[in-house]
């Protein structure tokens, strides 16, 4: 394994060969893209989720960046050290930033941000911080993480829309969620926000300030909101629109979409969410309960059949719990492949009496009702009786908060390391009634948990790979949940706009170095 | 002074009505599964405990139900609507903020329909057992049973995509920058598929009525006597035979007045037309209760404001109705 500086070394001779091998941009030029849904606010921290994201990380910025392989790049902080232990993070920030009112960014900000506004707001930044002792400005930029252990996925958390930087200068001391400046974001970003015309338009412009030299090149970017997935293809299609971001268009019309002229497609930008597809199997009552009929229904199901279908094959069929772009992959377990004789046996073996379950897909549009529909298939193909059941988002919520469900599709992001993305759907201590994001299924493992546990924060890799290595392999045998997929998303594009995924967050922060060949 | 006390009347009657309407309302909402903090944590893809709580404590949702009633009713009697959970604004806000969009919308719809309607309705009578009053009594039949999802889709299929005349969403041209006069044409444009999609199957309706109406009406002994007074067939037609049939139409044209605040909900969504509609419809997803209580307030009393309105109208069109019955 090599060391966080090689790391950042590496990094930034990627940077800069991607540099010199790009034609000479041009300047100037608004692209037009799409929003969906409309985000509820624009304060990353305050809220995290996907449209937030994708409209403010280009507002806001992280201390880093990350490659499509997720490697740490530098953003607000030029360089950073790790002490030989593994507890202490040095970051030495750019000296050279403003935020979008005038104002220096300093290390105060990254201490407030870090210590008080995502301590108090937000979840993902909360999970890391339980690692964190201290946070010190040790000059006005340096700051100096103390870590409570070797909290392994520590450098991977420092993305913008995980952990922002906010201004001090405006948000101490007052009610976040009530402050006057929510209205009007300000970040350090490329883009400075400029208009939100509700249910029609975002409006970002370019911060004419920005401290790499050059950047952005575009004048600006205006967010269309356009609530029918067939209107946004064709407003894609008669040239309105000229990115459409992952996910904004059905399935089932992207191949119509990307054969025509001057349309690029990309599925990069996403390593580090990742989307893995699962089905939840409820582990406590009926036949889920039991190991065999869990192991039965994954050998039942037809995963390639759903990626060359439903998904346009795109994406990746997981081994197991881990997915690619997670780290500590283990690539010797015998696959799940579909199997419908095995499946049979397995049910047999049990005495499965024929009791009807039920499916609750995923209420987030036609693919996943065709996704449950062919599960659906798949399982009865194996003797299993089996049913869907449709519901809507706050529906779908309460049945899996209230564990009031059979099988049910999600899907969850992987943040890049098993300790932040996949973890949490097995630790017993994450099984809480009410929410449809933890230990849904309720599973209960104590050496499992013993291994998650301890690989969070052993050190070096090679530790924390042995612990990983050896709970892939009960969790394989085990079959907590059913693996679906690691979903391909794809952004669709006008050939002419280049460069426009230059990290492993995708489009949420990849207007920064993108330009119009028009 | 008949008017006065009748229309005093029925403004005290309104508030009993709306405010009753204001507890069913919030009684039937909470038979909806799902709350609006675990919606707004489920989007952000993950949450703790702690921030489920938070939210739901903003909220007032970890208070016992009827001190959320309590609390809505009271706010609502001094006229505050409350903040909308998801966007943090306050509803009246958001509501006015979209209500110009959608009465121009709906509002130019309920013109149109009612104006084509009536003309081809009338024309459909004069021309009756003749192909031409026959046809437009097939087109009428055609937009009547024709859903208006697909011929929202179709219309922008053959008119944006295909022929490219006309845009296929939005309120105005994003980006372009137009004023005054240029503006007014822009929206003008973007008004034409939705405006005409909505008022397609209230046309069709309107026409069968007036036919059927004006039909009527001209076997009434009044219209033998105009005849025989030599009155011109025209003069006849519009004076005795139309004005007399105007009362189910006018019955009609009340409930779609009504319905104009929340009664275009497929078309705003199809033509990502940003009005109250959408909203609505965006709420009811997220659990927005009370963004979307609020909204329900509105069209309730829209429909009490036209019906009284409609009374009045009746009145006007036909002197023989008096009085409070």
């Amino acid at each position: 394994m090599r060391t966080p500086l090689a790391l950042a070394i590496s990094a930034a001779a990627l940077a800069f060969s991607s540099a010199a091998l790009a034609d000479d941009p041009k300047q100037g030029g608004t692209v037009n893209t799409i929003i969906q849904p409309e985000p509820p606010g624009l304060v990353l921290g305050m809220v995290q989720n996907a449209p937030t994201r994708t409209v403010a990380g280009n507002i806001y910025e992280g201390l880093l960046r990350y490659t499509t392989d997720l490697e740490p790049m530098p953003q607000l902080a030029e360089s950073w050290d790790v002490s030989d232990d593994g507890r202490t993070y040095t970051f030495h920030l750019r000296e050279d930033v403003t935020w979008h009112d005038g104002e220096p960014f300093t290390a105060d900000d990254v201490v407030f941000s870090a210590d008080v506004f995502h301590r108090e707001l937000n979840p993902s930044a909360r999970a890391v911080l339980q690692h964190v002792e201290s946070i010190e400005a040790t000059d006005d930029h340096t700051v100096v993480f103390t870590l409570t252990d070797p909290f392994g996925p520590f450098l991977i958390s420092f993305e913008a829309g995980t952990f922002t930087m906010v201004p001090e200068h405006l948000y101490a001391d007052t009610d976040f969620r009530n402050n006057e400046h929510n209205d009007h974001p300000i970040g350090t970003g490329p883009f400075k926000f400029a208009n939100w015309e509700r249910g029609t338009v975002i409006e970002l412009v370019k911060n004419d300030d920005y401290y790499e030299d050059g950047l952005p090149y575009l004048d600006g970017v205006n967010w269309h909101i356009i609530p029918d997935g067939g209107s946004r293809a064709v407003a894609f299609e008669n040239g309105t629109i000229d990115v459409l971001p992952s996910g904004t268009v059905e399935n089932f019309d992207i191949p119509r979409l990307s054969a025509m002229d001057n349309v690029c497609m990309t599925e990069e930008g996403h390593e580090y969410f990742s989307p893995f597809a699962m089905l939840w199997m409820n582990n406590r009552e009926g036949p889920t309960a039991d190991k065999r009929f869990r192991q039965a229904v994954m050998y039942a199901m037809d995963r390639e059949f759903a990626k060359d279908v439903l998904w346009n094959g795109l994406g990746n069929v997981p081994l197991s719990a881990f997915g690619s772009n997670a780290r500590f992959q283990h690539d010797g377990l015998e696959p799940y492949d579909h199997n419908p004789e095995r499946a049979r046996e397995l049910l047999a073996e049990m005495d499965y009496n024929g009791e009807e379950i039920t499916i609750l897909p995923l209420p987030y549009g036609e693919t996943w009702t065709r996704w449950a529909e062919a599960v659906q298939q798949n399982l009865r193909e194996v003797g299993i009786n089996v049913s869907t059941q449709a519901t809507d988002v706050g529906g779908w919520n309460q049945r899996l908060g209230d564990w009031d469900y059979d099988l049910a599709f999600t899907y969850l992001y992987q943040y890049g390391d098993p300790a932040l993305g996949i973890s949490r759907t097995y630790l017993s201590d994450n099984i809480a009634k009410g929410s449809p994001w933890n230990n849904v299924e309720g599973y209960e493992n104590e050496r499992v948990d013993e291994l998650f546990n301890e690989a969070a924060t052993a050190f070096p890799d090679e530790e924390r790979e042995a612990l990983y290595s050896e709970v892939q392999e009960i969790l394989h045998e085990d079959v907590p949940v059913g693996w679906l997929m690691e979903l391909g998303f794809p952004t669709l594009f006008r050939c002419d706009v280049q460069n426009l995924v230059t990290s492993g967050v995708g489009v949420n922060d990849g207007f920064k170095d993108a330009w119009l060949d028009r | 002074m008949v008017y006065a006390r009748l229309i005093l009347m029925r403004l005290f009657k309104a508030v009993i009505v709306l405010f009753l309407i204001v507890i069913f309302n919030f009684l039937l909402i909470q038979l909806a599964p799902g709350d609006p903090a675990a919606i707004l944590a489920g989007e952000a893809g993950a949450a703790d405990q702690e921030f489920l709580n938070q939210l739901r404590e903003r909220f007032g949702l970890d208070q016992p139900m009827y001190v959320q009633l309590w609390r809505y009713v009271s706010g609502i009697a001094m006229l505050d609507f409350g903040y909308s959970y998801r966007l943090g604004v306050p509803v009246f806000d958001l509501i006015m903020d979209r209500l110009p969009a959608t009465l121009l919308l709906t509002g130019t719809a309920f013109v149109l329909s009612l104006v084509l309607g009536i003309v081809a309705g009338s024309m459909a009578a004069a021309r009756v057992k003749k192909p031409s009053g026959s046809l437009i009594m097939a087109l009428a039949l055609v937009f009547y049973a024709t859903p208006l999802f697909w011929v929202a889709l179709m219309s922008v299929v053959v008119f944006s995509v295909y022929l490219g005349w006309l845009p296929a969403y939005g309120l105005y041209t994003v980006g372009a920058g137009h004023t005054g006069f240029a503006l007014v044409l822009d929206v003008a444009t973007h008004l034409i598929l939705p405006a005409t999609t909505l008022a397609l199957f209230f046309m069709a309706i309107y026409t069968r009525m007036t036919r059927t109406s004006m039909l009527d009406a001209a076997q009434q002994d009044f219209v033998k006597t105009a005849r025989a007074k030599g009155l011109k067939p025209s003069v006849i037609q519009r004076r005795h035979i139309l004005r007399n049939a105007l009362l189910p139409i006018i019955t009609l044209a009340g409930l779609q007045a009504g319905q104009m605040v929340g009664g275009a909900i497929l078309t705003e969504t199809v033509f990502a037309w940003p009005g109250i509609g959408r909203l609505m419809f965006e709420a009811l997803q997220q659990r927005d209760y009370n963004l979307l209580l609020g909204i329900f307030f509105f069209s309730a009393a829209l429909v009490i404001v036209f019906n009284i309105l409609t009374d009045l109208v009746y009145r006007l069109a036909d002197p023989r109705i008096k009085g409070a019955s």
